[in-house]
């Protein structure tokens, strides 16, 4: 694309400014351009509103400006410690989940309710993501897992390369089931792959049938999704059926498991899949 | 506030690719799907820009709609948010084409 007028022509990479009326565009393609500066300088006719913004760089010494192709994913950084994780996991055989949720949704609950019913049989660590303290990591050390707390500071979510440095630490056996909980957030780690083998959401019934609908990117980037606190049901005016549908109207491949910590109710289901590193069990809702 | 943290990714990937020049242009593609706000980009792009080679740079983000094809029925339909059903028949045969995109285009350096 040419970047003074943004027309679709492909330009050459790097190509100088100076160079740039070589496709042909300038004055014939019908852009309103005010040249309302007095000093001479050679850049393209721009369209109308881009003239505040060239302020600027009417300042530089316009001349010297080329224009450099990029086409540069900006998550490159995100996705390049992610495939190296990902690829330690394969190695090892580790599977790894990585387990997103809003705060309060029983994420931890169930981790430690999982390392309590499984450690006999299933070896499970756990990374831990919080914006402050190591409560979360002392409650998995307690359950009888070893447990390594990353603390995001203001950050709202876990990237690869904090995990990176989180399994350097943590040096989960070969293997075993490694849990990411990320930080109780059901935007911002949606967006950042961690090279997990499997990404799962938990919201608890208590949240909404419409929860899906309002937070889509999340459930959209999900493979599996866990509906928790079912124990609850008979207090609250929720249906479940429907909550399921709207998490299925935005991501038709969900996996779906509807359990409680508390009460064991559905947990079968989700310790198959465990114990199956996400193989082997069927979506029990 | 992913933003921010994503706003630094860019000026370091432009400046690095600056090769120590002035940078004064930045392009970003962003989809209407990602995930990412252009709002919060613009506001943090001036700070994380701050004492860089992109300082005072202009960032341009070329919003692209967000667009699903239906396999069962055929229908294109423009989506404001990522899903896997069709708007028009609700069949799970929806295909996002377009909307999901978020990578730096091209910048111009001085």
């Amino acid at each position: 694309m040419c970047v003074t007028c943004g027309c679709g022509q492909i330009s050459a990479k790097p190509v100088a400014a100076s160079d740039a009326d070589s496709h042909s565009h300038a004055q014939a393609a019908g852009h309103a351009h005010d040249n309302a500066c007095d000093h001479a300088h050679p850049h393209l006719p721009r369209h109308a509103g881009d003239e505040a913004a060239d302020a600027k760089l009417h300042t530089l010494p316009a001349r010297d400006a080329r224009s450099i192709e990029l086409e540069i994913a900006v998550l490159s950084k995100n996705q390049a410690f992610a495939q190296r994780n990902r690829d330690w996991f394969l190695g090892r055989s580790v599977f790894a989940i990585n387990l997103m949720g809003g705060p309060g949704a029983g994420k931890t609950s169930l981790l430690e309710r999982s390392i309590r019913d499984l450690h006999k049989d299933v070896p499970i660590s756990v990374v831990e993501g919080d914006q402050a303290t190591a409560r979360d990591a002392e409650r998995i050390r307690a359950a009888g897992a070893s447990a390594i707390q990353i603390n995001t500071g203001v950050g709202c979510h876990l990237d690869a390369q904090m995990l990176a440095g989180a399994l350097e630490r943590l040096q989960p056996p070969a293997g075993s089931v490694l849990i990411i909980e990320n930080v109780g957030n059901l935007v911002c780690p949606a967006l950042f792959d961690l090279g997990e083998a499997a990404r799962v959401v938990i919201f608890s019934v208590t949240e909404g049938e419409d929860k899906p609908m309002k937070y889509p990117h999340m459930f959209r980037a999900a493979d599996v999704v866990v509906l928790s606190k079912t124990d609850l049901l008979p207090h609250l005016h929720v249906d479940l059926t429907q909550m399921i549908d709207n998490a299925l109207r935005i991501n038709p491949k969900l996996l779906v498991f509807a359990l409680s910590a508390e009460s064991a109710q559905g947990l079968e289901s989700w310790y198959g899949w465990l114990r199956g590193h996400g193989e082997g069990a069927k979506s029990a809702a | 506030m992913h933003e921010l943290g994503i706003t630094r990714s860019i000026v370091a990937i432009v400046t690095e690719h600056s090769d120590g020049q002035k940078v004064v242009r930045v392009t970003v593609e962003l989809g209407r799907l990602c995930g990412f706000a252009p709002e919060a980009l613009r506001f943090c792009f001036d700070l994380c820009a701050h004492g860089t080679l992109a300082e005072g740079a202009q960032l341009d983000i070329v919003e692209i709609d967000g667009l699903g094809r239906c396999s069962a029925c055929g229908a294109q339909n423009r989506l404001e948010i990522p899903m896997g059903c069709c708007p028009s028949c609700g069949k799970p045969a929806l295909t996002i084409v377009a909307g999901e995109e978020f990578k730096i285009r091209e910048m111009e350096v001085l």
